[in-house]
């Protein structure tokens, strides 16, 4: 089990991000991507989901590239993105087993994710009752409902109140001790032992002068 | 087939919940229907001669009101990105939609359809054919639909753009399914039936594969 990236540059629409970034994730590991408002972290996040193709270099999960078999590689991850995937007519609990069923991994319990993320008492609770937190929470609950080796998470702190962000970095840290890799973005300081920071900042896009044929 | 059926049971209960699009589509549907006898004058045969055509007409307009609305609510919220995470084909995403459109806005239709007929004055021993045409002729009218909604997705005027993208491709469903349930017409209908059904089998396959395509390009 090992993440790689080397060489990688991406673009959003026209506008170039990043270039010439790499790393390399062993299990236990996690890479904190930094760095300003549309530098990038996003993109780099859904690249490795396997959305969309850099534009130059590679990403390889146990060294083979992620398109090669992405279906096997996408059972392996858990990506929470910025939306939190949340119809307002439906309880905490449906989402939560539809979640969980869309990914072929029934729920037996759901009682046990949501109280992991401090939900317990919303079970039955429609998501439009929710504040902007405990729907942050809520999406974090997929990571407790059922394993997946890799974690993309990107921004997993928005929103979220003092004692659910010591839910969460624990939860990071119990998943690294076990042998999960996680990757995510923040802009607040998560208490993670030993984590690689990564800013995008230093990855500026190289600019390629195009010089007029005519 | 854990995902798929889980997520056409979400989409029946959110419908359900919601209530919207479905009762707007049958609701609709009676309605412009009913303005006919108004616009060409209560004679019965007049009406009588052109029911079939006034009620796949107004089936087909139906169908769109609510086809914008397909993939637009889980692109937004990012349903659609854990749908092409999770193991189910986005070919699959898109049958499951497709089907659930179409017991939503499509099976009401086939329900209310006798009544809107018998009140323009529809020859009653034609309902049965005219009903199993829709049968036959609304699920792809779903199917083509998905196709639609997934191309605009992310498009401003969605809406407009999914009608104007999707109403050509319905002309040739429109003719077979006129002619199959139109009483006037010579012989049985079956040749019409058959075709019906094949445009139905043929839609089956292409169109989840297209608008999957169409799904693909929106997420990257």
């Amino acid at each position: 089990m090992r993440l790689t990236a080397e060489g990688l540059a991406a673009a959003r629409g026209e506008r170039p991000l990043f270039s010439g970034l790499g790393f390399a994730l062993e299990p236990g590991a996690a890479l904190v991507l930094t760095g300003p408002n549309g530098s990038g972290k996003s993109s780099l996040l859904r690249l490795v989901a396997g959305f969309g193709r850099p534009t130059a270099g590679a990403i390889r999960w146990d060294g083979k590239p992620l398109h090669d078999d992405l279906e096997v590689y996408r059972a392996q991850i858990h990506y929470v993105g910025h939306q939190e995937a949340l119809k307002p007519a439906l309880t905490v609990t449906e989402t939560l087993r539809f979640w969980a069923a869309l990914a072929e991994r029934p729920l037996r319990d759901p009682a046990e994710p949501l109280a992991a993320l401090g939900l317990g008492q919303k079970a039955k609770t429609p998501c439009r009752f929710l504040s902007s937190g405990q729907r942050r929470r809520l999406a974090l609950s997929r990571l407790v409902a059922w394993q997946a080796p890799l974690w993309l998470l990107d921004e997993p702190t928005v929103g979220l109140d003092d004692e659910a962000l010591g839910l969460v970095a624990s939860l990071i840290e119990r998943h690294r001790a076990g042998g999960g890799i996680v990757v995510l973005s923040t802009h607040q300081p998560l208490p993670l032992a030993g984590a690689n920071s990564l800013s995008l900042a230093d990855f500026p896009p190289v600019k390629i002068l195009v010089t007029a044929e005519w | 087939m854990v995902s798929f059926k889980a997520l056409l049971l979400r989409d029946l209960r959110l419908a359900f919940r919601q209530g919207g699009d479905g009762a707007m589509a049958v609701i609709f549907f009676v309605l412009a229907a009913l303005l006919f006898p108004f616009g060409l004058g209560p004679e019965p045969e007049a009406l009588a001669r052109d029911a079939v055509g006034i009620v796949w007409v107004m089936a087909l307009l139906a169908s769109l009101l609510a086809l914008d609305r397909l993939f637009q609510g889980d692109w937004e919220d990012g349903s659609l990105d854990l749908m092409a995470l999770s193991p189910l084909p986005l070919e699959l995403v898109v049958l499951a939609k497709a089907l659930g459109h179409w017991l939503v806005s499509g099976l009401p239709l086939l329900i209310a359809a006798p009544i809107v007929a018998s009140m323009l004055q529809f020859d009653t021993a034609g309902l049965p054919r005219l009903v199993a045409a829709l049968a036959l002729g609304t699920p792809t009218l779903s199917l083509l639909g998905a196709v639609g909604a997934a191309l605009t997705l992310g498009a401003r005027r969605a809406a407009v753009l999914v009608s104007l993208l999707v109403l050509p491709l319905e002309i040739p469903l429109l003719i077979f399914g006129v002619a199959a349930a139109d009483p006037a017409a010579t012989g049985d209908g079956s040749t019409q039936f058959m075709v019906l059904g094949a445009l139905l089998a043929l839609a089956l396959p292409l169109c989840p594969w297209a608008a999957a395509a169409a799904l693909r390009q929106a997420l990257d």
